[in-house]
């Protein structure tokens, strides 16, 4: 066998892996990979900032399904990986990221630019290694892919170091992974479908509780069918909005703490939780002891230790959720046939709920314009195709609440970590996954200012996203909480950015076309020129009204019982409801 | 008090205890001892941890550690179904009185000068404790334990159980793959 370089050894894995683009900057310790990265037909695109290139890689992957890829030299390279790295984690992303790392021999030396990224990202990458030795490589790299994209998807690094880059060493690429302490079941158990079955056909007062799972899972037609033929009201998280599509009928939108009314409140009156791909998080749950008090759990998920760790599951189905939907339909249709539970009342109740307590906002007195209205109407403009992301804050829930989502991958942001800067690098990975799709990164002036820097490499590398900046010259939801709860002390919330920076002025500074609306009859025709253009990234300063605030909203540890419509309005219960 | 013997399976490779201390660390759970070592497969290490489990389930702490990519198997050892010991080197006082004491435990003397006397015992959990109840009122210098290791009763192994009941038996299904990340 020829030998070739370590470093050789990595492209050659990676193109092996089927890597076909990936995100990063080089420096000192990954500086040998990058020369035959510059032959390799694996298209690198040169990020400002490694968490930049993080980012990417999990809009890629979170857009297409595939896994994303970013790499970046030793020491602070990788440490800037290490937020996006842990987002991506907490988001069952399927990433794999390649640091290099000091020549062995100096490894433990402090030298120059060394860091210990394997031990750093220990606790929020699924696996992580440190090679020594060329040979390793091939192996190291087909664990990884293997590793991030099945089971439960993760984060995976690889740290490299640099003389084991430059040796001389064999390519001999595995052609099947085989660890003895990974397996996933992907398969259900029988029994347990049966069980899940039963407890449908029992149900009076079931919800569907969908999360990420199903999008992961690639189940949403799946999910559809189950919930055709029960009837059931479904409810998608954060994570899984575009998993059932927002028009359908059964549809009772997001639950959680700025959930609808009525997919808080069903999830609340519920005898039954068929819960799919979810995992019980404090952000839906509200305070957990009083979470769904009279309802029994189904959960379904590919990773067992989500099964009870917040929620105690009467049944619990173990494996791939599309393999679980093609076993459980068929078995609840069956049960089905036999005993036929009376939804109705339930039905109209809930559907009850949603069109007496629907999603809206009131337009500013002052004539200024709502964000709500902006992130509307680029929703609709664009259409159900358009792949949005979103940094973190009030324009994140308004983006998942007025905006109608149709399909999966087309709604990615960080619902986990809740990364403040992830749109516009996690828009641009996603438009090189997806160059077909229009990519619209819905973004706060905070979070803009906190990654903005990529929108060069957008301009750079023909990667034309729409980024809309929801400005409303504050830390939004940090405001929103001083309003509610610190008596309106607005401690180092205000940003002062209406014209410093001047958003228009730095998008044309970046290579980009920069518009700006400031009324609200301009929206409709600033969104348009930005659908207009398709040649160069678009940013749209939107200034907007800074009061406004995201309800419905259930405050920080208290019960979903307390859910308010808007401050200090709760909604009205016909006394049988309550 | 929820006190929990599990015996682990792992890979023999580095930075495997990192992860293992990592996740007890990050998730709150509380090691009363530890104890690994080289195991009758070369490529595998065996980790004994005792664990005092107050407001965690033993299933969820389990299921967490499994998740470890180098975890291969998981195991309770109950006091009922398994030998449990433990190894203590205790320094004592030399004089007649410490001697009695070592000779009525059937305490092994590994050194012996002037003024102290080095004793070696292995037991369970209660020998040890009523060993150094016993020694306490004579003036103990110095203490070291091995933490507790444990062996189940019976033909089966650790590696025949896990292997069996941790998910691994799905193995060659072709489907054992989410087909939806593979690039």
């Amino acid at each position: 066998m020829t030998k070739v370089t370590g470093a050789q050894s990595l492209v050659n894995s990676l193109e092996a892996a089927g890597v076909d683009v990936m995100f990063g900057i080089p420096g000192g310790a990954i500086l040998p990979a990058y020369d035959p990265i510059f032959d390799s037909k694996i298209r690198h695109i040169l990020v400002r900032h490694e968490q930049g290139a993080g980012h990417a890689a999990t809009g890629y992957a979170q857009a297409t399904g595939r896994v994303g890829v970013c790499i970046a030299t030793s020491g602070p390279g990788a440490t800037n990986l290490v937020t996006p790295l842990a987002d991506a984690q907490m988001d069952s992303v399927p990433v794999v990221a390649i640091t290099g790392q000091v020549p062995g021999p100096a490894i433990g030396t402090d030298a120059f630019q060394e860091a210990d990224i394997r031990g750093i990202t220990m606790p929020f990458t699924k696996h992580n290694y440190l090679i020594t030795d060329p040979d390793d490589i091939p192996r190291a790299i087909a664990e990884a892919f293997h590793i991030a994209s099945t089971g439960r998807p993760g984060a995976v690094l690889v740290d490299i170091a640099k003389d084991a880059l430059q040796r001389m060493t064999t390519f001999d690429y595995p052609k099947q992974v085989s660890l003895a302490g990974y397996n996933p079941v992907t398969q259900p158990k029988a029994q347990d479908i049966a069980d899940a079955a039963t407890l449908i056909s029992q149900s009076k007062k079931p919800v569907l509780y969908v999360g990420g799972g199903v999008i992961k899972a690639n189940a949403a037609n799946e999910l559809l069918i189950l919930a055709e033929i029960t009837g059931v009201p479904v409810v998608t998280t954060l994570m899984a909005r575009g998993a059932f599509p927002d028009s359908h009928p059964q549809h009772l939108g997001m639950p959680g703490m700025h959930g609808t009314v009525a997919a808080v409140t069903a999830l609340q009156k519920a005898d039954l939780l068929i819960t799919l791909g979810a995992r019980f998080d404090d952000r839906v749950t509200g305070k957990l002891s009083t979470f769904a008090p009279n309802a029994k759990v189904i959960h379904a998920d590919i990773d067992p230790a989500e099964i009870g760790k917040n929620r105690h599951a009467d049944v619990a189905i173990i494996g791939d959720l599309k393999n679980i939907l093609l076993k459980l339909n068929p078995a609840v249709k069956e049960v089905l046939s036999k005993v036929q539970p009376d939804l109705t009342p339930w039905q109209n109740e809930v559907y009850g709920w949603r069109s007496k307590y629907p999603l809206g906002y009131d337009k500013p007195a002052d004539g200024s314009v709502s964000p709500q209205y902006v992130i509307e109407r680029i929703g609709k403009i664009s259409g159900p195709k358009t792949i949005f992301t979103s940094g973190v804050g009030q324009h994140q829930m308004w983006a998942s609440q007025f905006i109608g989502y149709e399909n999966p991958r087309t709604w990615l942001n960080s619902g986990g970590l809740g990364t403040m800067g992830y749109a516009v690098p996690a828009a641009m990975g996603a438009k090189v996954g997806a160059p077909d799709s229009t990519v619209w990164a819905i973004d706060g002036d905070g979070c803009f200012q906190m990654t903005n820097q990529e929108l060069v490499t957008c301009a750079l590398n023909n990667i034309p996203i729409k980024v809309a900046i929801i400005n409303n010259e504050s830390l939004g939801m940090v405001r929103q909480w001083q309003t509610l709860f610190y008596n309106g002390r607005y401690s180092n919330t205000n940003l002062e950015s209406k014209r410093v920076p001047d958003f228009k002025m730095l998008a044309e500074a970046m290579g980009c076309v920069g518009l700006r609306c400031e009324r609200p009859e301009d929206v409709d025709k600033t969104i348009e020129a930005a659908m207009a253009i398709n040649d160069q990234p678009v940013v749209v300063d939107f200034s907007v009204h800074r009061d406004a605030m995201v309800w419905p909203m259930v405050a920080a540890g208290s019960s979903n019982d307390d859910i308010t419509t808007v401050r200090s309005m709760a909604p009205v219960w016909d006394s049988q409801e309550l | 008090m929820a006190i929990h013997t599990l015996a682990v399976l792992v890979e023999n490779s580095p930075g495997v205890l990192a992860r293992v201390a990592s996740l007890f660390s990050r998730r709150g759970y509380n090691i009363d001892s530890l104890a690994v070592g080289p195991t009758e497969n070369p490529a595998v290490s065996r980790m004994t941890i005792v664990l005092n489990l107050e407001g965690h389930a033993l299933d969820q702490v389990s299921a967490q550690l499994f998740k470890l990519v180098n975890v291969i198997g998981i195991s309770e050892m109950k006091s009922s179904d398994s030998v449990q010991r433990e190894l203590l080197l205790v320094k004592v006082p030399a004089n007649p009185v410490t001697k009695g004491i070592a000779a009525k435990f059937d305490a092994v003397i590994t050194d012996e000068n002037d003024q102290s006397l080095s004793l070696e015992i292995v037991g369970d959990k209660d020998q040890i404790e009523q060993l150094l109840t016993a020694l306490k009122p004579h003036g103990i210098r110095e203490l070291v334990q091995s933490g507790l290791v444990a062996l189940e009763r019976g033909a089966i192994t650790l590696a025949d159980r896990t292997l069996t009941t941790m998910g691994t038996a799905n193995e060659s299904n072709p489907e054992n793959k989410t087909a939806d990340y593979q690039n």
